[in-house]
């Protein structure tokens, strides 16, 4: 397997007023490709900050972080947007529907970016909606849906311009136990049949279970587990 | 308690609180700049004496009657002192620059007007000058005008070339009074007339009257036109107001046009309010519900909502009365000579803050009474 | 790399009562502007066609309207001499001495007066304007005190219906029939027998003379004949440029007000824009980083939101516009400053003022969005994402 994940010596460092915040402390890790990755530790560990590293959110203050081949330290803020557009999904906690598109039309968002005729998008978004199993649910909006069936649209969103990665923050954070086990299934799925390199972060330790490893923040630092 | 509130909610959005109060105040000023336009309109009217009054040619404005009409007039009883006037509609360099001027009989005239004031050296040097003129003092201004200067009009109705000497100005004693009337001698216009036209010579554009009694008005006017009736020339008096005021119905669609507009703002100020005021009050409301929970009642969230819009509406129309001068004075520029007088009166002003206030209390009403039967369960949801 | 237009179309709709207020706040200034526009290119409209191309129109020199002018019968047949005058069918020339005063006459339903105009004529003026049809009852009769009416006259004064008696100059006048001078100043006038106005006013001088001339070229030389001509001292004019400057002033005074008016009026309207936009996208911080998150640029969405509240204008830009167009069934009766005498005019729409309606509602959205869409693609992703 090849290393699709290179961190290498990450320090983020934040300034607030006068103060310094180190976030993260010269973090190394290496995530192999198809590897199901759970991210946890307490709040303010550093784990969101870090996944926004490897899904090119966010700039390190000093290190390298490579992705795909791509040293992302050294893209700009719109070749780390188009970047993102081709290669990592995205699913939040809070799922970040458009609550003004229907699950159809937020699963084509993403598709916007690439240039795809009609029917080309209309089959990828119907393949996505298919797997994640919302075949029917295409013309509801959001508040239509339960938390559970909005999260799973999500995922078809992050799943449907096929990215390398899957980056998920607290997928289940706000879910019921039924709801979050499909949604684990699913990922864990996607992961095995697809073979997606999936990180997710979690303070869930069920959730983390399903992933192949764990990985704990604790105040900035790495402890591999 | 409840100003605190008050006050530190009004800029809690602080950018939306200044584009309220900017919009509210551009609003205030386009209300006190249409009124002023109306009331200009007006200026006439409001310039009239009660104890004048004005006869003409029953026909219309542009037709004359004969000179000899004055002795008749002023055996009328009733009547003080009688005046003649002749529209002259004269061109000084450029059509675009109005302004009314008028062949006078020069003594009676300052007779009949005493709220024109000249001083008795230029009124005397005046009379001496046959092709002199007495200028208002805001006319003389607006050209540069100095006594002594040489003034060139083209006549229009007279035609010609006329060149005036500048002998005098003339201060206006009311501030409804026009200052911007050029004034020449009536004889001068009609020995020219009789070297074009002689059949044309001893026309007067219409007389102007004092009477005894402004409340026999009605009376005395009924009188002059019954005593000219079936003569060669009909006439038709009246007051000098209702003289004023036809002119102004002339363009009474105009006028009213305006007045429509003038309440288009009140809705618009209305609109920028309500947006504001609707918008936080949602934010708000489990806010809202959390003062309720403490136990107050709602006419202390009634007080909140509606106390904010006036702070608002109050801080847009103080800013306003502050632009509209600007304003006012930048229009005057533009169409100048269209009015002899535009100012901004109290009333307006008056009329603009009562509009505001009045508009500010209603916009804040409709979230008040929203947020004061505010379910609190409902409300308190919104917070997490 | 755009936004789906869906995306900002829908997002106006969520926020109802702010979106609906805004939209009708852009909506009355495009209507103001629309009506000022329409207004003031109605009296051009209305004067412009008032001339004939054809026709010159020959004044008392430095006179700015007819009635203020004076020619005699002498002036009236030197005029008449000249070459370039175009004949009728029968071989008579197209020249027509007229008269012209303004009597008071009743507003109708009202206890108002108007400025009538009142025009001496002959009866082969139609030879003269073409434009001018008798659409009921017949012509005056030479020599008669009979009259003929516009039709907006009819519309607008007391007792103008065929069979009515009008008084003034002290007789009393028989209309005989009704005449449509379409969208011209004519339409406004009351016309009857030159020599019978003459004696009635006891004013035995003409006003002016219209000749309609066989070309161009002709009227160079016609005017020029004219100004040589030491025997007169008259101004010659094409019709159409005489009538187009007696809109000047009351059009320019409606376009300056008019545009003072929209002007401030449109600062209000930006204004309420900028509140909605800045709501709006301080409502969607969390959406706007989503976005970003997936990857659209700060551009596609600062494109996205100036989009919406561009949007947002336009609806209130035709519906302003569609409730003007109401307007052009109306016509209002003023006087005219230049001429002193009543005129009709209608709310005229123009492609040119649809186009400028649209664009200034446009522009309205566009400035008032464009602070706001910038504040929307400014959010760093990260704080936008945690935002509630």
């Amino acid at each position: 397997m090849s290393t699709i994940i290179n961190i290498e010596n990450l320090s983020k460092t934040y300034h607030r007023d006068a103060e310094e915040l180190q976030v993260l402390k010269s973090i190394n890790m290496q995530v192999e490709n198809g590897e199901f990755l759970a991210l946890m530790g307490p709040s303010g560990s550093g784990k969101s900050t870090l996944l926004n590293m490897i899904a090119g959110l966010d700039t390190p203050t000093s290190g390298k972080v490579t992705i795909c081949g791509s040293e992302l330290s050294q893209m700009n803020e719109s070749q780390l947007a188009g970047w993102r557009s081709q290669h990592v999904g995205f699913i939040f906690q809070f799922y970040n529907l458009m609550p003004v598109l229907t699950a159809y039309e937020n699963v084509e968002l993403p598709l916007h970016l690439i240039n795809l005729s009609k029917e080309e998008r209309d089959k990828k978004i119907r393949l996505a909606l298919n797997l994640v199993g919302l075949p029917d649910r295409m013309d509801h909006y959001p508040n239509q849906l339960s938390g559970g069936q909005q999260q799973r649209v999500a995922i078809a969103r992050a799943i449907v311009t096929d990215p390398s990665i899957i980056v998920a923050d607290e997928p289940t954070g706000d879910l019921d136990r039924k709801s979050a086990e499909e949604i684990l299934n699913l990922m864990v799925r996607f992961n095995k049949e697809l073979g997606k390199t999936i990180i997710m972060v979690t303070h869930d330790p069920h959730a983390a279970g399903r992933a192949h490893i764990k990985k704990h923040l604790d105040k900035g630092t790495l402890n591999g587990a | 308690m409840i100003i605190k509130l008050i006050a530190r909610n009004v800029f809690r959005h602080k950018l939306r609180a200044i584009l309220t109060i900017l919009g509210v105040a551009i609003a205030v000023s386009s209300f006190g700049f249409i009124r002023t336009v109306i009331t200009a309109w007006y200026i006439g009217v409001e310039a009239s004496s009660s104890n004048r009054i004005v006869t003409r040619n029953a026909i219309s404005i542009g037709f004359p009657l004969p000179l000899a009409y004055k002795n008749k007039l002023e055996s009328t009883p009733d009547v003080l002192e009688v005046t003649y006037a002749n529209w002259f509609g004269g061109i000084y360099k450029d059509p675009g620059n109005f302004f009314a001027q008028f062949a006078i009989d020069p003594v009676s005239y300052f007779n009949v007007y005493p709220e024109y004031e000249v001083r008795p050296e230029q009124m005397q040097a005046f009379l001496k000058d046959r092709s002199g003129a007495i200028v208002g003092q805001k006319l003389a201004e607006r050209y540069g005008w100095k006594v002594g200067d040489i003034v060139p009009l083209t006549g229009t109705i007279y035609e010609g070339d006329w060149d005036f000497t500048i002998r005098g100005l003339y201060k206006g004693a009311k501030k409804s009074a026009d200052e911007t009337i050029f004034f020449f001698h009536w004889k001068y216009l009609d020995e020219r007339v009789a070297e074009i036209f002689p059949d044309f010579t001893g026309n007067v554009g219409f007389y102007i009257a004092t009477i005894d009694n402004p409340d026999n008005a009605a009376l005395v006017c009924q009188g002059i036109d019954e005593r000219f009736k079936n003569s060669a020339n009909e006439t038709l008096t009246e007051t000098e107001s209702a003289f004023q005021l036809s002119f102004v119905t002339m363009s009474s669609a105009i006028i009213s046009s305006l007045e429509i507009v003038s309440f288009v703002i009140i809705a618009i100020i209305m609109l920028v309010l309500a947006n504001t005021m609707v918008m936080s009050a949602r934010e708000r409301t489990s806010e809202y519900a959390v003062i309720k929970t403490l136990g107050f009642q709602p006419g202390f969230i009634y007080a909140m909502i509606v106390g904010e819009s006036l702070l608002l509406s109050s801080l847009g129309a103080l800013l306003g009365l502050l632009i509209t001068f600007p304003i006012v004075n930048g229009f005057a520029d533009a169409v100048g000579s269209f009015f002899p007088s535009f100012d901004i009166s109290t009333m307006t002003l008056i009329a603009a803050v009562i509009a505001t206030l009045v508009v500010g209390a209603l916009s804040g009403i409709m979230p008040a009474i929203r947020a004061a039967h505010l379910n609190i369960i409902d409300g308190l949801r919104q917070l997490s | 790399m755009k936004l789906p237009l869906n995306y900002s179309a829908k997002s106006l709709f969520v926020r109802k009562t702010t979106t609906i207020v805004t939209i009708f706040g852009i909506s009355l200034v495009s209507f103001v502007y629309a009506a000022v526009l329409m207004l003031s290119g109605g009296i051009k409209e209305t004067l412009v066609q008032t001339g004939s191309p054809d026709n010159a129109i020959i004044i008392q020199r430095s006179s700015i309207t007819e009635t203020t002018s004076s020619l005699t019968r002498d002036h009236a047949n030197i005029l008449k001499s000249y070459p370039g005058i175009a004949r009728n069918a029968e071989g008579r020339l197209i020249a027509t001495p007229e008269v012209m005063v303004i009597v008071n006459l009743k507003k109708k339903d009202s206890d108002d007066m108007v400025n009538a105009p009142l025009r001496g004529t002959e009866t082969n003026v139609f030879d003269l304007r073409q434009n001018v049809k008798l659409i009921e009852g017949r012509m005056f009769t030479p020599g008669t005190s009979e009259i003929v009416v516009g039709a907006a006259a009819r519309r607008n004064y007391e007792q103008c219906k065929i069979g009515d008696k009008l008084f003034f100059g002290k007789r009393e006048w028989n209309v005989v029939g009704v005449f449509d001078a379409g969208r011209t100043g004519f339409d406004s006038e009351v016309w009857g027998d030159t020599e019978q106005f003459m004696q009635a006013f006891r004013r035995p001088l003409y006003s002016s003379m219209t000749v309609k001339l066989t070309d161009q070229e002709a009227f160079e030389n016609y005017q020029a004949l004219a100004d040589n001509d030491k025997r007169l001292r008259v101004d010659v004019k094409q019709e159409q440029q005489f009538y187009a400057d007696q809109s000047e002033n009351i059009a320019g005074f409606i376009r300056i007000l008019g545009t003072v008016v929209t002007t401030i009026f449109s600062i209000g309207a930006i204004i309420g824009a900028m509140i909605t936009m800045y709501a709006a996208v301080a409502n969607r911080t969390r959406e706007i980083g989503t976005l970003q998150a997936l990857g659209f640029s700060r551009k596609s969405i600062l494109l996205g939101f100036l989009i919406e509240s561009s949007l947002l204008a336009m609806i209130g830009g035709l519906i302003g516009l569609l409730v003007a167009s109401g307007l052009s069934q109306f016509s209002i009766s003023t006087v005219n400053f230049d001429s002193f005498s009543e005129m009709e005019f209608r709310f005229s729409l123009t492609t040119e003022t649809i186009t400028n309606v649209l664009l200034f509602a446009l522009f309205m959205g566009f400035s008032g969005g464009f602070l706001p869409a910038v504040r929307a693609a400014r959010l760093k992703v990260v704080d936008a994402l945690r935002s509630v």
